[in-house]
């Protein structure tokens, strides 16, 4: 098990260098050493100078550098070249997609998973807030027949708006949950237009480019995906799959940022219509990100704990097992 | 991967097709390499998955202490005598003309399976005209054992090759819980469900 390797988070303007079979990383303030056995992947939020020397040692020890801009929007990786390929795997992957029946049953787990866990996320609120239970409790509901409609879409897209539908009611939902300087009110994007919708932008983000490097570490092609369209980005399975983690890991670490207080003014930037994280509050989240996906669960089928992050990773096997025909997919739905 | 032994010169050169349509009693129509006799012995499900290319060797803590072990210890022998892409032989010697292959093994508790790669590889040289020993070594245990190709050992690894063709050519087998899942590599693609 990979638990020797750890993400690195680098938040500051600076070079990255290669001195024999350590990288630094280094700027006017510090001199950070990242042993090379040690990274899992490094996530660059400031501007990252770096030699080729650096970048094929990276690549050489297949560790990705997932970059995001001054905005903390995900730019792009440096994905190393695949070692782990299967060709038998990848027939298998793109075969699901090309026969309709096949692709739809799979893009319908990653909707079904999505809103287990999004109705987990609102069941416990509608457990411990006495106040705004009954509401919550209509929403749940609501979210609950459309879900019923799932079999009644008969393309990608109709299912894409029965989960474009779903995810309306939920942001609705946690209008109710939040306090009204976090409210969502309507979903934007680039830029995000205020605090709550610049907090998913950012963890969402980061949980794509977390499930883009558990899928390097596997034999799936990142490109094949099933819900959302292959053209649609580059690694379009990471978009697939996050749909699964975004409720359990990024909605959660939100909510209690939101909840617990953690977050001041000058945790954000800008004006509203261009909200953006501070320095601030990007260490904070990605704190509480990376707290998160170390957390351990006990696992039914493994019989042990296994972390947040390792539960992306058995995601990926089961996919994989569902497309080599040994078993059906059942989407991870928080038992917890 | 080049056969380096001075005493096997002639195992790459011979010609692959003459040697599997004259000399070998069955027609293989896949390479069979000692890794997948290991694994027929382990697990079928382990060794259909290692023969689609979906390994996971690569991050598992017992298979990094077996390389070190591999690299470490027996340095100055020569090492990792790969034949025809096929088998791979941890290191060669010669000892009163007979050649001796050395595989080294970090336990003892897959014998059965170390074994029987040991004897595949035996056989294999006998199929190229070579009559060789192997020795089992144990260097955590400060033990070896010798290895000789008896005839009925013979038949048993032509019924392994054929037992191996059938499941590498067939479904992925559902994995089974065994004793030794807990120290598999595949042991969390194999359960990875939530078990229920």
């Amino acid at each position: 098990m990979d638990t020797m390797r750890a993400d690195y988070y680098i938040l500051q303007d600076g070079i990255l260098k290669r001195k024999e079979n350590t990288v630094y990383f280094e700027n006017k303030g510090e001199r950070r050493v990242l042993p090379i056995n040690k990274i899992y992947s490094i996530y660059a939020y400031g501007k990252l100078s770096f030699s080729s020397g650096v970048v094929s040692y990276l690549s050489k020890n297949g560790i990705p550098i997932h970059f995001f801009n001054y905005y903390g929007f995900y730019e792009g990786s440096m994905y190393p070249r695949e070692t782990l390929i299967s060709g038998d795997l990848v027939i298998q992957q793109a075969a699901q997609y090309l026969d309709d029946d096949k692709r739809m049953q799979l893009a319908g787990k990653f909707i079904e998973g999505a809103c287990g866990n999004i109705l987990k996320n609102l069941k416990y609120y509608s457990r411990s807030r006495e106040d705004i239970q009954k509401n919550i409790d209509s929403y749940i509901s609501s979210i609950e027949s459309e879900i019923l409609r799932l079999p009644d879409a008969h393309s990608i897209a109709g299912m894409m708006n029965v989960e474009g539908r779903i995810r309306n009611i939920y942001y609705s939902a946690l209008d109710e949950i939040f306090p009204e300087e976090y409210r969502i009110v309507t979903r934007t994007r680039r830029p995000p237009g205020n605090k709550m919708n610049t907090l998913i932008s950012f963890g969402n983000s980061l949980m794509y480019t977390t499930v883009l490097s558990e899928i390097y570490n596997t034999q799936l092609n990142p490109t094949i995906s099933y819900l959302h369209e292959p053209f649609e980005r580059r690694f379009s399975l990471a978009l697939d799959v996050s749909e699964i983690f975004k409720p359990i890991i990024i909605d959660r670490i939100i909510l209690k940022l939101v909840n617990k207080n953690m977050l001041d003014d000058n945790c954000f930037r800008g004006e509203i219509g261009d909200m953006l994280l501070s320095d601030k509050g990007k260490k904070i989240f990605l704190k509480e990100y990376n707290d998160k996906l170390g957390t351990t669960i006990k696992h039914k089928g493994l019989k042990r704990n296994v972390s947040y992050k390792r539960l992306i990773r058995l995601e990926l096997y089961k996919l994989s097992k569902h497309v080599l025909g040994d078993e059906v997919y059942k989407p991870l739905v928080m038992w917890w | 991967m080049t056969n380096n032994n001075p005493t096997t010169p002639n195992t790459t050169k011979a010609p692959k097709d003459e040697y599997s349509t004259t000399d070998h009693p069955l027609s293989p129509t896949m390479k069979i390499t000692g890794v997948k006799i290991n694994y027929y012995h382990i697990c079928h499900t382990k060794l259909w998955l290692f023969s689609h290319n979906i390994t996971l060797e690569h991050e598992h803590e017992n298979v990094n202490i077996g390389k070190v072990l591999h690299e470490e210890r027996y340095s100055k022998n020569k090492k990792d005598v790969t034949i025809d892409n096929t088998i791979s032989i941890d290191f060669v010697k010669q000892r009163n003309g007979i050649i001796e292959l050395h595989e080294v093994k970090k336990t003892k508790k897959m014998e059965d399976a170390h074994l029987r790669q040991m004897l595949y590889y035996l056989y294999y040289l006998k199929r190229r005209g070579i009559d060789a020993q192997g020795v089992m070594n144990y260097p955590l245990l400060n033990q070896t054992k010798e290895v000789i190709l008896t005839s009925d050992a013979e038949k048993n690894i032509e019924e392994d090759i054929r037992g191996i063709e059938r499941i590498v050519t067939g479904r992925m087998p559902h994995p089974k819980r065994i004793r030794i899942c807990q120290k598999c590599a595949y042991s969390e693609f194999c359960f990875c469900g939530d078990g229920d």
